[in-house]
């Protein structure tokens, strides 16, 4: 793969995507105070003196969220490292305290690497921990802060503890992006540490867009995209910059390093603040609150109760089959890996089991569906007893539970039963001699109209035999009557 | 009479809690029109509290060991439903809905809150003449400051006001005023005792103690206020101080070190006045002659505490005071937009000095000057811990005069804030270190005006600072400014 996707970008232009995904952890409280990790409710009553940085009041930090920071840091590869929380100061009315705590030039995670699913490594540059601001509503004047009537702040979500995960600009295509963005997602639901929902704000991810010409290593101007709202969202902002860029380059101009805001309708960036004239944070170690500096051991114990991760987990479904990437990718997202393990063990196909998962059991509740009865279903298909559409109809119905999932009782129910060979046999030329012309267009026509007359006479078998013709034997029986 | 007198007659009903509040309410009525030693007074608070420790010792419960004892609070404590103001603008009309770890425990403790008191400006300044309510009198002598920044505090405790008082130490405001009011004054440990809400200045620096008349009265202050707060992250993790039961153990065997470098003789920084360098010899022989070992000590880098303190205290404030920007609380100025907002209102809130230590700070922080300034700083720092941690190998404690000169006059300094910062140069080493150090009064002036001797420690050694105090208290020439009650 080269460019954006096919020809998106002229073929002598590369594209260059770092990626800054802040994450909402799961924790249970805020990250310095016991206030709940929930900000759904009424304005300005999920506080607490801590959260709204009154005068006087401390952090406290949340050990749980130190814990997920460092699950998250392992599963990522990273290096666990001592840490401490710092001080980032500017002036924003949603910054209770007018600064942000957050890590610095010591963060908890440094140095990891998440594998794609085509086996593409993206550097981890570093995750650090740090927390959430209030959320401004700017009223009238078109929205903006400096030109609003009045600004609403809500702190409820002050103070949510987020991790950043800071990737290296090793992405060279927008489908990299998008599996990266799937793909970090998966882990951290496999982890638990996150709910990891785009379209909630539980995860933000943030673009870092520049091209250079195929071949050379430099990093050209970036601009950094902001508000982007699902994984489709970042693939069209990220073809969008990096057309802009070409565009600028070609006519002989250049990007300026700035911040864009996506607009999803409008399908553009626009010009945010430009880094020229960034605030000077001002960084120095938060006072109030002691480094981190966890023991080899609890480091240990952390990646004991790492799970399998999903890149490890469609490894070893492609270790036993051959289906493509994607399909691993499903099954694996979906959680279903397990079950076709299982079925795989009970002697079904493994191809078959992972095709049957990704196509038939694409439904939320499959769990009425056993690794036993799965490999059944399959046996039941391979013998003949049950036509793929039957088979089908049957896996819809064990997902439903109907039956007790015992695929027997549900191939009687319908009164399933693969047509008999012999039977199947007598109808097919039964059926070729009430179409004579037709059968004469597929003996004898081009490959369009065979397939055209295959699809005819498959038709009328079905429909004849409700369902019950077996495809494959009927296309079979078909190939064999017309030499 | 002493807090603890106090304390053992309203246990033993011998006095009630009412008729000592009313007696020190009187007192502040009275007296404090002139001092200005208050920013508020929590006269009704204060009789409720005192009628609820009457009730609990006539249904036969243990009121506490500060039972029915008025104490005053600098005003940069919060207190629950009650105005804190830093004695800033910015702060007018604010309430705190929660109240300060050490509110709590005095009051768990039976001790009587009478009122906030007045401090330079978020506690920026060694005079409490940066008070955006007026500057706090010496009582000892109303044409002198009361020292700072917990003037008012101080000056309650010297003249009666209160029996004891909380202050708040950055980088000696406990132990200057102290010294200047004669009276006891004690910076504890760094995470000795809660800062959660206390209003920060310099975090990193900043620690609640207290002033008391007597250095038992300071014990018993110091074992109610201190101890673990999970709700302070800084705060130490260690059993709450046993110091009264050490009190009379004497200082026999104890090696006392003269601090070389900030005690005025050879090899000293400049301006350690000679009457106050005599009271420091005298305090010396005193110990000395209560069998203590004492000897001369040398921590060359105790001369560059006041430049690191200048950059670390001011870099920490820039940040702590951010929040005061007119969204959330106190005072707001009308502005067009929300920036305007905030600059003006800061503008408008702020007084000169602490917006001088804003600008110190910010620019200490800035990318390009952090190395050459803050990290300077953290550097000095270091090096300070290293020395002092030296030189408690050979010593137990060390002595200094607490400040180097006594009691200056309202107005003589603050036309010059270089002149008013020198001020704090002994007392500033044991912020920057985390250590702990007390001040107690020890002889006068050539003016009459009281000195303080300032004892130190590494850190957790109050058990031993208490002991020394003690000493030296006793052995004291004259009950330094009494008289001038």
């Amino acid at each position: 793969m080269s460019g954006l996707h096919e020809s998106a970008l002229p073929d002598e232009w590369e594209l260059v995507v770092g990626l800054e995904v802040h994450v909402e952890l799961a924790t249970q409280t805020k990250l310095f105070c016991g206030c709940a990790n929930e900000f759904s409710t009424e304005p300005n009553t999920n506080v607490c003196p801590t959260c709204l940085g009154l005068p006087g009041s401390l952090p406290v930090m949340n050990e749980t969220a130190v814990e997920f920071a460092m699950r998250l840091g392992r599963a990522l590869g990273c290096e666990i490292h001592p840490s401490v929380m710092a001080r980032k100061n500017y002036f924003y009315p949603d910054m209770a305290k007018d600064f942000q705590t957050t890590q610095y030039d010591q963060p908890t995670s440094r140095d990891g690497e998440l594998v794609l699913a085509d086996g593409t490594v993206v550097g981890i540059e570093r995750a650090h921990i740090e927390e959430d601001a209030g959320k401004t509503t700017h009223v009238g004047g078109g929205g903006r802060i400096n030109d609003a009537q009045y600004s609403l702040v809500d702190y409820n979500r002050a103070g949510v503890p987020l991790v950043e995960i800071v990737s290296r600009p090793d992405i060279r295509t927008v489908d990299h992006a998008k599996a990266y963005v799937s793909e970090l997602r998966d882990i951290l639901l496999a982890i638990e540490v996150s709910d990891a929902k785009m379209e909630e704000g539980s995860m933000r991810v943030d673009a870092n867009v520049s091209v250079r010409p195929a071949g050379s290593d430099e990093l050209r101007t970036r601009c950094e995209l902001k508000n982007i709202n699902s994984i489709r969202s970042l693939g069209r902002a990220i073809e969008y910059e990096a057309r802009r860029h070409v565009d600028l380059y070609e006519s002989g101009e250049a990007p300026r390093q700035e911040t864009r805001h996506w607009d999803e309708d409008g399908g553009r960036s626009t010009a945010g603040r430009s880094k020229e004239d960034a605030d000077d944070y001002r960084y120095f170690q938060e006072p109030d609150l002691v480094p981190l500096a966890p023991s080899a051991d609890h480091i240990a114990e952390i990646d004991a109760a790492l799970p399998i991760l999903p890149a490890a987990r469609r490894a070893r479904l492609a270790a036993l089959s051959s289906v493509a990437d994607d399909v691993l990718v499903t099954v694996v997202e979906r959680g279903q890996d397990a079950l076709a393990l299982g079925a795989i063990e009970a002697g079904a196909d493994p191809d078959k089991v992972l095709t049957r998962i990704q196509n038939d059991l694409a439904v939320d509740d499959w769990s009425a569906v056993k690794s036993e009865t799965l490999a059944t279903v399959l046996q039941m298909e391979s013998s003949g007893e049950l036509s793929a559409t039957q088979t089908k109809q049957v896996l819809a119905d064990m997902a439903a539970g109907l039956h007790g999932g015992d695929p027997k009782a549900i191939a009687a129910s319908h009164g399933f039963e693969a047509m008999a060979s012999d039977a199947l046999d007598a109808l097919v030329d039964q059926l070729i001699a009430d179409h004579p012309d037709e059968w004469t267009r597929f003996t004898t026509g081009d490959e369009s109209d065979r397939k055209k007359m295959q699809g005819f006479f498959t038709g009328q078998i079905m429909k004849a035999s409700k369902g019950q013709a077996d495809g494959r034997a009927v296309a079979e029986l078909l190939g064999r009557k017309s030499t | 009479m002493s807090a603890l007198g106090i304390a053992a007659a309203v246990r033993s009903g011998e006095r009630s809690a009412v008729e000592v509040v009313e007696e020190y309410l009187d007192r502040i009525e009275t007296l404090d029109a002139e001092l200005n030693a208050f920013n508020l007074v929590m006269a009704d608070e204060a009789r409720r509290v005192a009628a609820a420790v009457d009730e609990r010792i006539a249904a036969g419960d243990d009121p506490g060991p500060l039972a029915g004892v008025p104490v005053a609070l600098k005003d940069n404590m919060c207190t629950r439903g009650i105005a804190t103001t830093c004695s800033s603008k910015i702060l007018e009309g604010w309430e705190p809905p929660y109240d300060a770890t050490v509110v709590e425990r005095l009051a768990a403790a039976g001790a009587v809150a009478v009122g906030k008191t007045n401090l330079d400006e978020f506690a920026m300044g060694s005079s409490t003449e940066n008070s955006a309510f007026g500057p706090t009198r010496n009582p000892l002598d109303t044409g002198r400051v009361p020292g700072g920044s917990s003037g008012g505090s101080a000056a309650a405790v010297a003249a009666d006001l209160a029996p004891i008082s909380l202050g708040s130490d950055t980088g000696g405001s406990i132990r200057q005023p102290a010294a200047f009011c004669g009276v006891v004054g004690m910076k504890p440990t760094y995470g000795a005792v809660s800062r959660y809400g206390l209003i920060a200045f310099g975090s990193s620096l900043d620690q609640i103690g207290p002033f008391s008349t007597s250095v038992a009265d300071s014990a018993a202050v110091l074992e109610v206020i201190g101890g673990h707060d999970p709700l302070d992250s800084t705060s130490i993790d260690a059993p709450a101080f046993d110091l009264r039961s050490v009190l009379d153990r004497g200082v026999d065997g104890m090696r006392i070190g003269i601090l070389r470098e900030l005690s005025g003789g050879p090899g000293s920084v400049d301006g350690i006045a000679p009457d106050v360098q005599a009271c420091t010899t005298a305090a010396a022989e005193a110990l000395e002659a209560a069998g203590a070992r004492v000897q001369d000590v040398s921590v060359p880098s105790a001369t560059l505490g006041l430049s690191a303190y200048y950059l670390v205290a001011p870099a920490e404030a820039s940040s702590n005071l951010s929040r005061f920007d007119g969204v959330r609380y106190g005072l707001r100025a009308d502005a067009p937009t929300t920036g305007a907002m905030m600059t003006a209102t800061r503008t408008a809130g702020f007084g000169p000095e602490v917006k001088r230590r804003i600008m110190l700070g910010t620019y200490a922080l800035s990318a390009g000057y952090y190395d050459a300034f803050y990290g300077k700083a953290l550097k000095v720092r270091t090096l300070m811990l290293a020395e002092f941690a030296a030189a408690y190998e050979q010593v137990d404690l060390l002595l200094t005069p607490t400040a180097p000169t006594t009691a200056f006059r309202l107005g003589e300094r603050t036309a010059d804030p270089m002149t008013m910062y020198v001020n704090d140069v002994c007392t500033i080493p044991s912020n920057l270190t985390g250590h702990p150090g007390i001040s107690v009064p020890f002889g006068v002036g050539d003016d009459a005006m009281p000195v303080g001797i300032q004892l130190l420690g590494p850190a957790l050694s109050e058990p031993t600072l208490y002991r020394a105090a003690a000493v030296l208290e006793a052995s004291a020439p004259d009950p330094a400014g009494k008289e001038g009650r």
